[in-house]
């Protein structure tokens, strides 16, 4: 832990007004956009933005970007995409208009989500595939390579193929899953739990090899966001009072300690890996924000805390020049790391 | 309050009056809004803007008990509406008839999330007057809500004769002696007497009656869920309370449905509250008892198979 105070960024920090809690902050293309809790997105930087109207005022429940565009879904149970000139498409809608629970897209333009058990997959051409989860689907991630879905439930995640009439898959663990994510490698299937854990499953390489589990405890709460090394040779997560990074080189984490990083007296609530160096922008309960290097665990100061202005959302851009912070209370900013 | 959304749960069984209820505290000028999280396959008619479905799935935590249990559809709405913030002023959670509140009231203590945003105000069960006697035989979840209840709604009691209607009360009081009861026809009471109780704020748990430790006279059987009372006249030793109280409800807590008490603590002025929702106990140091009052102290516990001699040998044995 450091003594003194960390090396300082927060004057390259520029505000941006968005006036409601971040769900979800992106980057489509060049240009900034934030989710908002009531229904809009933000698109543009400080003084060029606008405010597209979503999902009324119901509001938006989740977003993710992939390949330029930001994906929504809504209290309306309808499911948009967002582009840089913040052009607004509908691409699908609940039949009952249910509460869209999870929401996970592909750089190719496909998007998959979920209101209550029922998970709907769209693909880049617009056919829609369904499918009935055990339970309520809590999580999607989409495997990097492939057409393939993970769904975390209770008591484990599926393994799906919206295209091909392969069954789906049961990756069994006991208790309820909340958030999946794939390694880039798509060797590794990683959830977090409602019991301040996380599970991963080690994905047979043939068919006829046993799946490997991973059980990664020990968080004082609820892991709600992480992040792959570029490399993905790392996973950061939050719900610790520092960054907890997991070691997925070889075999996975089994057996090995993870690091920690920017331990404070807050719990993380965000994590970014930066997309090209082993550098980990992490937010804090109390609106700190700081930069991690994972090699020595130096720290650089981005955002000090603000009361009530927790962080929600972190998203680099794609030449990890700039990073854009979203918090509870509708502050936002837009990191420029100095040349 | 610290600023945490107040929660209502409103149970009961099919047809007790609990859309009859909910409709009437949203339409009452009060100048709140509410959010109001319905069985997804509930009753209709719900006259609100924020209305949500949920589908009552019940997580079991990973310790292997099976008391221990959460609505996980609560947790995620919750997180959902908390994103919100300010748009409600308080949120109404309506169950089906088939619930069991159990897990409803866990979930605001056992998920860090929820517990820290929102706050458990008053389980209020809906009974109709008319047929609790024959649901309370053959529906096991109808007994559950009354047992649980911090306010019991009984409704309907146009239907009923007053003997009729001080019969079902009676056998209510065997299932729950604490609850605030109140008798209604179209579940026409003031909001207050069901919003805003703070049912599970140590401070306000209600005065434990002296004539709720009469026991009646009524045969039970094993698996039944019933109440008992102790009281001991005098002071309880601590040391020899504390691990009592913890060990009955780690061994005991599936069958303890609730349980609360005010205790007189040898030499110490202020009174000893504890409630507790089958495993999860809460206690603290509250008011001063008054120089008026006498030093008894007083517990009450609701179960089913519970063994009423051996809680009370137990409850005993801490005197001071
Ligand atoms: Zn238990």
């Amino acid at each position: 832990m450091n003594v003194t105070a960390p090396a300082s960024l927060t004057q390259h920090v520029a505000a941006i007004e968005a006036g409601e809690h971040v769900i979800a902050a992106a980057w489509l293309g060049q240009v900034p956009a934030l989710a908002l809790s009531d229904g809009a997105v933000m698109v543009g930087a400080q003084g060029d933005q606008s405010r597209v109207e979503v999902h009324g005022s119901g509001g938006l429940l989740a977003a993710v970007a992939a390949g330029g565009h930001l994906f929504t879904g809504g209290c309306d149970g309808r499911v948009c995409s967002i582009d840089a000139h913040g052009q607004m498409k509908e691409l699908a809608r609940d039949a009952k208009g249910g509460w869209i629970d999870a929401i996970a897209a592909t750089p190719a333009g496909a998007v998959a989500f979920s209101v209550g058990k029922r998970v709907t997959a769209r693909d880049e051409k617009g056919g829609l595939k369904q499918c009935e989860a055990p339970s309520t689907a809590q999580g999607l991630a989409f495997t990097p390579k492939g057409y393939r879905l993970v769904i975390a439930h209770y008591n484990g995640a599926t393994l799906w193929f919206p295209n091909t009439s392969t069954p789906t898959q049961l990756l069994a663990w006991k208790g309820a899953h909340l958030d999946a994510t794939v390694s880039p490698d798509g060797r590794f299937v990683v959830t977090s739990m409602q019991e301040n854990a996380l599970h991963g499953w080690r994905l047979p390489a043939k068919p006829t090899d046993e799946v490997a589990h991973m059980r990664m405890s020990g968080y004082p709460a609820k892991t709600r966001s992480f992040s792959w090394s570029h490399d993905g040779n790392w996973l950061a997560t939050s719900g610790a009072e520092a960054v907890i990074i997991w070691p997925f080189q070889g075999d996975g984490p089994m057996g090995k300690a993870p690091r920690e990083c920017g331990v404070r007296r807050a719990k993380v609530t965000q994590v970014a890996f930066h997309p090209g160096a082993y550098v980990i922008a992490a937010g804090y309960e109390d609106g700190c924000i700081l930069l991690l290097r994972l090699t020595d665990g130096s720290e650089l100061l981005a955002r000090p805390a603000v009361k009530g202005s927790g962080i929600t959302a972190l998203c680099w851009n794609k030449p990890g020049k700039s990073l854009l912070f979203g918090c509870a209370d509708g502050q936002a900013g837009l990191l420029t790391l100095p040349a | 309050m610290s600023g945490k959304i107040p929660v209502t749960v409103l149970t009961g069984y099919l047809g007790a009056g609990k859309t009859t209820l909910l409709n009437r505290i949203l339409s009452e000028p009060h100048g709140k809004k509410y959010a109001v999280i319905v069985n997804e396959f509930g009753e209709i008619g719900i006259d609100n803007d924020l209305v949500v479905g949920a589908d009552e799935e019940v997580f079991e935590m990973n310790n292997g008990c099976i008391c221990c249990t959460v609505r996980g559809d609560l947790i995620r709405i919750i997180d959902g509406l908390m994103k919100r913030k300010g748009t409600f002023d308080a949120i109404i959670v309506e169950t089906t008839g088939l619930a069991d509140p159990a897990p409803v009231a866990q979930t605001f203590f056992m998920d860090q999330d929820v517990g820290e945003r929102a706050r458990l105000d008053a389980v209020v069960t809906v009974a109709d007057a008319k047929h609790l006697t024959e649901r309370l035989k053959d529906a096991p979840e109808a007994k559950n809500q009354i047992a649980f209840a911090d306010v019991i709604i009984l409704n309907k009691t146009d239907l009923v004769t007053a003997a009729e209607l001080d019969a079902v009360e009676a056998m209510i009081r065997t299932l729950n002696p604490t609850a605030k009861l109140h008798r209604t026809t179209k579940c026409a009471l003031p909001i207050a007497d069901v919003l805003d109780r703070n049912a599970f704020d140590l401070d306000r748990i209600l005065e434990i009656e002296p004539d709720f430790l009469e026991e009646g006279h009524h045969h039970h059987h094993a698996d039944d869920i019933r109440a008992m009372s102790f009281e001991i006249r005098g002071d309880v030793d601590p040391d020899k309370f504390m691990p009592w109280i913890q060990e009955l409800t780690q061994v005991q807590g599936p069958d303890i449905l609730r349980c609360k008490g005010i205790l007189a603590f040898r030499n110490e002025p202020k009174r000893f509250v504890f409630q507790g929702v089958h495993m999860i106990l809460d206690g603290d140091l509250q008011r001063d008892w008054r120089s008026d009052e006498a030093r008894v102290s007083r517990a009450v516990f609701i179960g089913r198979n519970l063994d009423r001699d051996a809680i009370r040998k137990g409850f005993f044995a801490t005197a001071a």
